[in-house]
């Protein structure tokens, strides 16, 4: 008995949910992207061989790893916005705010991040 | 339009659940502190690429960490660490799976597909689990 919505996708990408939708939808991808990325990581551990390597050569590369540390770094940091949310529920009127607040936490974090990163990479190491 | 059906008060799955996530996403960002201070306290100063800093954040177990430069590995192969290893994959897993359950429970229906991919998400926690635990303690 679910709730008989018939929300077909065009309707779905006009809704203007704007910065908590972003939110949730990133929360998802990235979720979803993690749990793929490990569950990859332990097959290919457990495989070895030329599947194994491959796979690990993907994740070894610096365009995947940026992917990686974006989708490790929203999501803990939406993850903690959602928990302070349900812990106390009357900030749940200043959600849209909220949004905001965590972007200025992720992008200089993601920014230094990536920063190290590509320096390193360009430096040669 | 039919509401949707309220499951009764109390600590049913979705609750269970529900608060399992918050608390365990709230666990998985101190253990990763945890292991990552104690990594370079053992003396993992340089050579801080993404993959090192990752496998002493989130799996910090002695086979894993080989590729860093930590000057001993004896400390990783003790029991707080093997502890520390089966915390760190039951929360993240167990967190995991959970949502990727409730993702597919928003694009399903209740009836047979909700129940069958419900039982094949529960066989590969159950699945990575175990062979997590079995490495953690071969290692």
């Amino acid at each position: 008995m679910t709730l008989d919505r018939k929300v077909g996708l065009l309707a779905g990408l006009r809704y203007k949910g704007g910065g908590p939708m972003l939110a949730w939808i990133l929360h998802r991808i990235t979720g979803l992207g993690m749990i793929v990325f490990i569950a990859l990581h332990v097959i290919a551990s457990l495989l070895g061989g030329d599947i194994g390597i491959a796979i690990n050569t993907v994740y070894q590369s610096l365009y995947f790893q940026l992917f990686v540390v974006f989708g490790i770094i929203f999501h803990g940091v939406n993850g903690l916005r959602i928990i302070v949310l349900d812990l106390w529920p009357k900030f749940i009127e200043y959600q849209r705010e909220s949004t905001w607040l965590e972007w200025f936490i992720i992008l200089p974090v993601y920014g230094l991040t990536a920063f190290v990163m590509i320096s390193r990479f360009l430096a040669g190491e | 339009m039919q509401s949707r059906k309220v499951p009764q008060p109390g600590w049913n799955l979705e609750y269970t659940m529900w608060m399992f996530t918050r608390l365990s996403g709230l666990a998985l960002p101190v253990l990763g502190l945890i292991g990552i201070t104690a990594a370079l306290v053992m003396g993992a100063r340089t050579q801080m690429d993404l993959g090192t800093l990752m496998r002493w954040t989130f799996f910090p177990n002695v086979s894993h960490v080989t590729s860093s430069n930590i000057p001993d590995y004896v400390p990783w192969g003790g029991a707080f660490w093997q502890i520390m290893q089966i915390m760190i994959a039951f929360f993240g897993f167990t967190h995991g799976f959970n949502g990727l359950r409730v993702v597919a429970e928003d694009y399903t229906n209740p009836g047979f597909w909700q129940v069958f991919w419900r039982g094949i998400i529960f066989l590969v926690w159950l699945f990575s689990l175990l062979a997590v635990i079995f490495v953690i303690i071969n290692s």
